[in-house]
């Protein structure tokens, strides 16, 4: 909402100057975006003379002008008006100048090849008229250098209002917040009669359920339609609108003065009646957009007998407005239902000034004053006889009355407001008051849609007395629960954890390009208005991401990388269909060629070395750990695994490996070597365990320890964890670790054999072992390991 | 007896002198060699009278034992010196440089969340959470925002569905509905994550982060919010001086609503939080409104409180002076260097939110 202190002191008695009005608006709610004082630009136009003007060598339209703007120098400006001439006066805007029509910004510019040192402007291009054929052309007798704005415009206050105080969407409501605030004196708006000399009127069939409670009505016939006086056309420039005729500049006066929407049709353009009802499925009308509009069946139409007229509260018709030869007029005011107007304005992508204000609210009761004061300007512009204002239908409205205990302003905000003050803000923000003793009874204004409770009035008396007087109480630090979960805690530890193994964390939209994430999964999660393109489908992986920052990271050089990140990936569109998963990638060489160390990628088994710190990190005893050789579609199907807790039917906690090399190469990273991992942080489960069971009992052998080595060739197939975990059960309490150190395959050892060669640490809680309990356990090894996977000892 | 100190003195001087190992064995073999000056008093002992004997033979059992102890000590001596040579030799170029250090980083974002929930885990509040898709009630409804209500159109909303009835929720508010739908009050949380608005230009990104606060029970005032508000800036931004303002807006979850501004000043190109004249809006937040309780199944007649909701990411870019909304999600490895944070500058009251 755009104003000026000149038009806010038509309400508004006030010494203020407009920087102290702006502050005490932003204090009261009806917060300034900008003031626009646009002094220093508009004297950046001058009078200038165009000494010669030349073809331009590479376009047929233009013209390079030498133009004397006052300075005793020649400026070279390009221009492309017809009317360019060589001895014309007319108006010069220098680099750096704000057209206001578009409002871009100047600047010196290479025009096919030649450079142009600012412009020649148009009527146009200066809002003056809608006059863009040619340059404007001056009278000889200007002095050049001249301002061309002799007399500077009255600074522009533009103010963000809230969708709750359509009141405010006029002047006079603004007005009347400002001398609460005490800002000023408040000018009530005198009651103003109408002298009816005309007998003409216009037959009006509201029907039920239209969308419109109440429709007024006045012809006006006989009127001379002409430009506006210059009050009224600069109260409207003055806020950034444009006159266009005497009527539609007064129907606009009258809505941004005090939120009262009107519209004017030209009588003799409708035939017989006016009919408001609700639209057909298939008709259409013409608007005053230029546009045409097809309709459903549920929006608010203005019609005669065989057309509809307009949009109610919306947008009129094309073929019913007025125009400069109009002779007769009908006024039409009316209350519409804001959400009928919010659904037709949505469907039909209609956005217009009255639609905002219907939508917000307009003063129900606002109907004939507003065409009174509407007809009485059209009289004394246009002249004209006047008709009796009609009105149909029946208000809806129903004065709203609210007891307000003072106690409670006190109970909410944390400090007292006197009856007073109270009564004083409220009287002046139009409420009728009441005095009971503790108890205020309130009658609402009838312009304040958004106050139906107690607590919109402790909100008006706030905000008046100023927020400023809220005292600042010292913070109460009783807490109800711990901070965080379990779950939370984990999070935290997981990132930290990742973090720690040298990857970066990288935060990315949950949405990314289904042509990527439908590899990682069948879903297909798409959004019904994505942003663009490539981000039209919720993630079902973070892998989706990660690589496609991924590939930007390695075009901009830097191809050795580690990233992670934690957040949610999803597989429904209900509310929580989504999981919370850590993902990290590692692209590239992990070791980095140097005078110490060779050139080394990463593997699989770098993913699974992370995967375990951090579930050692989260507290998992890695005993518990099962690990398996299946994981999911993400990843290289035979190099990649899976980790349970417990058994590999407990939860699972991550998959990790070489990325799937189908993706990959799809996605052009097959140099790289992508492998990563996912931790599943929804299947971490708190352990059940109190807080003494943290640590274990501490137990420890004095007694020595042996190693004996050994080596099995076995099944190529055969795992290793299953070979360890044989060699485990042959005596889970002497034998404390089992290292592999070597395995080999080659056709030394058969085909489709592999040897794996291991160390196992044996030691005794009770005594020193002798040779002959080794020889046993060793045996009992050996011949374990050939019933159970059928391997052999190669050497011991 | 005489001779024998003498001796002594001679040999002790010569121990004096000595250079090196072989000098020392020199020195072993000329006294205690088979014809060494002290071997050869030992043979001398058989001529000499039974009287001086025995004390000529203690005294020069003692000189023995006194040049034995010496020669070990010297030998030692020499071992040490010749091993202090050989390490001196053994050297390496320790300007060399070490294998590239694996430093990992954590994202300005995580770390200005933890730094929030540090604040305000003093202040009593517990972390909730809610999903980020949302049915269209919870995010609106519920929120004092029926269908239809102006303010809907301020959020442009992604929906998953034409219906519009699910959606990416477009602030953290809905958190509000699910905590007071699934417990009993007082209520006292904050709610960090992600939110989604369908508008992307220099400031605005389609997701970005907020931080939700409720606190709900039967005497929390607008004073404790202001009070609070307060307590919490200044801790984020590390003043002991803050310079706030409270200015009504409006909210339909609220009433009444405040948006917050801190000020500021630009000084060399560096911006200067908490003095300064110019106003810069952080936060909106306000008194929870009567329907948003009714909806909550909360009685508004016996509870009242606070919610706040602030820019978690705007946040991050003030304090660590980030200029860039955008470079937040674009993982590009330059930035997340420098603007990432060490996994062990974990913020805690105890140390401080930063090193």
């Amino acid at each position: 909402m755009n104003i000026t202190l000149n038009w806010l002191k038509k309400y508004l008695k006030t010494k203020l100057n407009v920087h102290q009005i702006a502050e005490k608006l932003t204090s009261i709610g009806l917060e300034v975006e900008s003031i626009s004082s646009n002094e220093d630009n508009l004297n950046n136009f001058k009078i200038c003379k165009v000494i010669k003007a030349t073809k331009h060598p590479q376009a047929d339209k233009l013209k390079i002008c030498d133009v004397d703007i006052g300075d005793g120098k020649i400026t070279k400006v390009v221009c492309g008006a017809p009317n360019a001439r060589d001895g014309l006066m007319t108006v010069y805007a220098s680099p750096g100048t704000i057209i206001p029509k578009n409002g871009m910004k100047l600047s010196i510019a290479k025009i096919r090849g030649i450079e142009s040192f600012g412009m020649l402007c148009s009527e146009s291009e200066l809002n003056l008229s809608e006059e863009s054929d040619g340059i404007i052309e001056l009278k000889v007798k200007e002095k050049i250098g001249d301002n061309f704005f002799k007399q500077s415009l009255e600074p522009m206050i533009d103010i963000s209002i809230t969708p709750n105080r359509s009141d405010c969407l006029g002047v006079r409501g603004i007005a009347r917040d400002l001398s609460a605030s005490g800002a000023g004196l408040f000018i009530e708006p005198k009651l103003e009669k109408l002298k009816i000399n005309s007998s003409k009127s216009i037959k009006v069939e509201l029907e039920k359920d239209s969308g419109c409670y109440q429709y007024g009505s006045c012809f006006i016939e006989g009127v001379q339609n002409k430009e506006s006086p210059d009050w009224l056309k600069n109260f409207l420039k003055s806020i950034g609108q444009k006159p266009i005729s005497a009527i539609v500049d007064i129907t606009n006066y009258i809505m941004l003065d005090m939120n009262r929407p009107l519209h004017a049709y030209d009588a003799d353009k409708i035939s017989e009646k006016i009919i408001v009802r609700k639209s057909k499925k298939g008709e259409s009308f013409q608007a005053l957009d230029n546009k045409k509009y097809n309709l459903l069946d549920n929006h608010c139409v203005i019609s005669d007998s065989s057309k509809i007229l307009g949009l109610g509260g919306i947008i009129g018709g094309e073929l019913s407005g007025t125009q400069f030869s109009s002779k007769n007029i009908i006024l039409e005011a009316a209350s519409f239902d804001p959400i009928s107007i919010s659904k037709s304005s949505k469907e039909l992508g209609i956005i217009t000034d009255a639609k905002y204000r219907f939508e917000r609210g307009v003063d129900p009761n606002s109907i004939k004053d507003g065409l009174i004061k509407a007809a009485k300007l059209i009289k004394e512009i246009c002249g004209g006889k006047v008709g009796k204002i009609l009105i149909s239908g029946k208000s809806l409205y129903k004065e709203k009355k609210i007891n307000f205990n003072l106690d409670n302003f006190e109970k909410l905000i944390g400090f007292k407001i006197s009856k007073s003050d109270a009564v004083k803000i409220l009287q002046k923000l139009g409420f009728l008051v009441k005095d009971k003793k503790n108890i205020l009874e309130l009658i609402v204004p009838s312009f304040r849609p958004d106050i139906s409770q107690e607590v919109d009035i402790i909100e008006e008396l706030i905000r008046i007395k100023g927020y400023d007087n809220i005292p600042l109480s010292e913070p109460n630090k009783i807490s109800f629960k711990n901070t965080l979960n379990y779950k939370q805690k984990i999070f935290h530890y997981i990132q930290r954890s990742i973090a720690s193994l040298g990857y970066y964390e990288t935060v990315t939209w949950s949405f990314t390009n289904s042509k990527v994430d439908d590899f990682f999964s069948d879903k297909k999660l798409r959004l019904v208005n994505p942003i663009s393109s490539d981000l039209d489908s919720l993630r079902t992986s973070i892998f989706s991401n990660l690589l496609i920052h991924s590939k930007n990271n390695i075009d901009r050089d830097y191809k050795n990388l580690m990233l992670f990140e934690i957040g949610p990936v999803f597989h429904g569109f209900k509310p929580g269909e989504q999981k919370l998963v850590a993902s990290g990638v590692r692209i590239g060489n992990k070791v980095e060629k140097s005078w110490k160390e060779k050139t080394e990628t990463s593997s699989a088994f770098d993913a699974k070395a992370d995967v375990l710190k951090v579930l050692i990190d989260l507290g998992i005893d890695s005993e518990k750990l099962v690990w398996d050789s299946k994981s999911n579609q993400s990843f290289h199907p035979g190099r990649s695994g899976s980790v349970y807790l417990g058994s590999n039917k407990g939860p699972l906690l991550a998959c990790f490996g070489e990325l799937n090399p189908i993706i990959i190469s799809k996605l052009e990273l097959d140099k790289y070597f992508p492998c990563g991992f996912e931790i599943y942080l929804d299947n971490i489960i708190e352990p059940k365990r109190k807080q003494k069971d943290i640590k274990g009992s501490y137990l420890v052998s004095k007694f020595q320890s042996v190693e004996r080595d050994f080596a099995f060739i076995v099944d190529k197939n055969t795992k290793a964890n299953d070979l360890i975990l044989v060699i485990k059960n042959c005596d889970r309490s002497l034998i404390k670790n089992i290292d592999i150190f070597d395995v080999y395959e080659g056709s030394n050892i058969g085909e489709n054999k592999k040897s794996i060669a291991l160390s196992v640490k044996l030691q005794s809680m009770e005594k020193t072992l002798d040779e002959k309990s080794i020889e046993e356990l060793s045996q009992k090894i050996i011949s374990s390991v050939q019933s159970q996977t059928g391997g052999t000892i190669r050497s011991s | 007896m005489n001779d024998l100190l003498k001796l002594e003195q001679e040999i002790f001087e010569k121990f004096s002198t000595l250079k090196n190992k072989e000098s020392l064995e020199l020195l072993r073999v000329e006294t205690l060699g088979k014809k060494g000056s002290i071997s050869l008093l030992f043979q001398e002992l058989a001529t000499i009278d039974k009287e001086k004997k025995k004390e000529f033979a203690s005294s020069l059992n003692i000189l023995k034992s006194k040049v034995l102890e010496e020669i070990d000590k010297y030998n030692l001596k020499f071992e040490e010196e010749e091993l202090r040579k050989k390490l001196e030799s053994q050297t390496i170029d320790i300007t060399l440089p070490v294998p590239k250090i694996v430093q990992g980083k954590v994202h300005p974002v995580s770390q200005v969340i933890d730094e929030l929930t540090c604040i305000f885990s003093e202040l009593g509040f517990s972390v909730a959470e809610g999903p980020d898709v949302e049915n269209e009630y919870n995010n609106f409804t519920a929120l004092n925002t029926p269908p239809n209500h102006p303010a809907r159109d301020m959020h442009d909303t992604f929906y998953l569905d034409e219906a519009k009835e699910l959606l990416l929720r477009t602030h953290t508010s809905p958190v509000q509905i699910r905590t007071m739908l699934s417990e009993k009050p007082p209520y006292k949380i904050i709610a960090p994550g992600r939110t989604y608005r369908c508008d992307s230009d220099q400031t605005h990104t389609p997701m970005f982060h907020q931080l939700e606060g409720l606190y709900v029970d039967t005497n929390v005032t607008m004073a404790d919010l202001r009070g609070s508000l307060d307590y919490f800036l200044k801790k984020f931004f590390e003043v002991d001086k803050i310079k706030m303002r409270f200015r009504p807006s409006h909210f339909p979850f609220t009433e009444p609503s405040a948006e917050v501004d801190i000020g500021y000043e630009i000084k060399d190109g560096k911006i200067t939080i908490g003095e300064g004249d110019r106003w810069l809006e952080i936060l909106g937040c306000g008194m929870v409104h009567p329907n948003v309780l009714m909806n909550a199944k909360v009685d508004p007649k016996k509870y009242q409180g606070y919610a706040f909701g602030v820019g978690i990411d705007r946040l991050a870019m003030l304090k660590y002076g980030i200029n860039d909304l955008r470079s937040f999600f674009e993982s590009d490895v330059r930035w997340l260097e420098h603007f990432g944070f060490n996994s062990n500058d974990v913020p805690t009251n105890y140390r401080g939110l930063a090193r």
